[in-house]
């Protein structure tokens, strides 16, 4: 059995990720900062100032686009990482007894710092934009929490699973790819065709993204069901994922 | 009560191990057939007691990692029994439970937490980690500037302020230099006398006879020779010239 510190393996799990992450690179935390307004000018080019698609651009684009991108790239960077971080560790998984689960928890958290720094950037678009604080801003932690426990979820059942068929990685990647087309990222949730609304209404990284859009862009509360949709939708993915990884790691060892 | 005993142990895996695409998995669900199983350990018993130090020898793939596997509790074996009382460290594999891009002092912090301690206990025992290592200055350097030696010194030194009443040892101390040898030797010896068991894998014949004095001589999974290193070591070294 092991008897070490949860949260002290936890928090220091954390810190190497993050910290094994920008060591290396001179820019450091700045990429963070400098991965999602690239691709947001990218896409404000083609979706708002090239005339492809609308003549005048919405306003406060910047803002609309990082409500999106924000929420979107935490979701797929830690999903991504999480999915590999056994595999990642699995020279310390051959040899202690420390328990597995802290692995794909530890990544998934290690990339909420970049949440966070993502955050601060999306906060001062929407001062710059004109856009002011309102009550609802209150809302934002908890959009932020769901959509925590939704990746964590994810992360404990396909980081298990890949340790029994080594390309779930790829899956994952591959599901991430497409997914930026299905969550609302450049294009409103409301101007979806209403056939296909099915494809928003149970996806808690569309509702995060909604949460923002109301809250910060409008300035009004979000519809009144994601206040239980989103909960019981997170809640029931991490309760699956944990239950399939207690499930799928008593065969960790004859698979590594 | 001894500390770690095997009665009639036997662990399979399934065979293939190399091959777990996507593609395998649905074929064999497919096709239901299932995976053929190997054995690593075919009927294994043994009994350490307390303050004992035991042995495993043996060519590569004979099972000794998958034996070590199950003293640390990493799987449950397929048949048989198996009972270890006591806290159990692992000296990881060099330096496996180490981070190349973290300083000596971060991955003490990290390997520590892995093995068990909290940090106040990591904290207290800082200063004399980093003094057994021997490492110096470099304690605050990433550890892909260290040697080899430098890293198994590190990873050594963490594992034996861990306290445990087990010590795993899996064939790493080879790499450490003579100076340094002599101080695990040392170290392992006052261990020893603490009344703590020691399990060590070592293809070095005079070091398994320095350390340990029990032998588990293991050829395919399966026990050939168990008893005093000594008799065991010669015929095992005889078998292999």
């Amino acid at each position: 059995m092991w008897h070490g510190d949860y949260k002290f393996v936890l928090g220091n799990l954390v810190k190497k990720d993050f910290k094994v992450r920008y060591r290396n690179m001179s820019l450091g935390v700045l990429w963070s900062v400098l991965n999602p307004l690239v691709t947001m000018g990218a896409l404000a080019y083609v979706f708002a100032y090239s005339g492809i698609f609308t003549k005048s651009p919405r306003p406060h684009i910047a803002v609309f686009l990082l409500t999106g991108l924000v929420p979107f790239n935490f979701f797929t960077m830690a999903w991504n990482t999480g999915t590999n971080s056994l595999m990642e560790n699995y020279s310390i998984m051959k040899r202690v007894m420390v328990p597995r689960e802290l692995f794909p928890i530890a990544t998934v958290l290690g990339n909420s710092i970049h949440l966070l720094i993502q955050i601060a950037i999306l906060i001062l678009f929407t001062f710059a934009s004109g856009l002011t604080v309102n009550r609802y801003w209150i809302l934002l932690p908890f959009a932020w929490l769901m959509e925590l426990l939704f990746v964590c979820g994810l992360a404990l059942a396909t980081s298990a699973i890949n340790v029994h068929i080594r390309d779930t990685r790829y899956v994952v990647e591959s599901i991430n790819t497409v997914l930026f087309y299905f969550v609302p990222i450049f294009y409103d949730q409301q101007d979806v065709s209403q056939n296909l609304a099915i494809l928003y209404r149970y996806n808690p990284l569309a509702a995060v993204i909604l949460v923002h859009r109301r809250v910060l862009l409008e300035g009004v509360a979000p519809p009144g069901d994601i206040f239980w949709k989103l909960p019981l939708s997170s809640l029931v993915v991490f309760a699956i994922g944990w239950f399939l990884f207690r499930r799928l790691k008593a065969g960790f060892f004859d698979h590594l | 009560m001894p500390v770690i005993e095997f009665q009639h142990v036997s662990k399979t895996f399934p065979l293939s191990r190399g091959s777990k695409l996507l593609r395998v998995f649905l074929e064999e669900r497919l096709k239901g057939h299932h995976r053929q199983v190997f054995y690593a350990l075919r009927d294994v018993s043994f009994r350490v007691e307390r303050g004992q130090s035991l042995a495993v020898i043996g060519s590569n793939g004979a099972g000794k990692s998958t034996l070590l596997g199950l003293v640390a509790g990493l799987a449950d074996p397929n048949e048989g029994r198996i009972e270890v009382n006591g806290k159990v460290a692992a000296l990881l594999e060099l330096g496996s439970g180490f981070h190349p891009d973290l300083t000596g002092r971060e991955n003490v912090f990290l390997n520590a937490s892995i093995l068990g301690l909290n940090r106040k206990q990591t904290e207290k025992y800082f200063d004399s980690i980093a003094e057994f290592s021997g490492i110096g200055d470099f304690i605050e350097e990433p550890i892909r500037t260290y040697s080899s030696g430098m890293v198994v010194r590190l990873a050594f030194a963490v594992a034996i302020h861990i306290d445990p009443e087990i010590l795993i040892i899996d064939e790493v101390l080879a790499v450490g230099d003579q100076a340094f040898q002599e101080k695990c030797f040392e170290k392992i010896r006052e261990f020893k006398r603490q009344g703590r068991t020691l399990l060590f894998v070592s293809h070095s014949g005079d070091t398994v006879k320095k350390l340990c004095n029990q032998c588990v001589w293991l050829e395919h999974g399966k026990v050939r020779a168990i008893g005093e290193p000594g008799p065991i070591l010669d015929e095992y070294s005889g078998g292999k010239d």
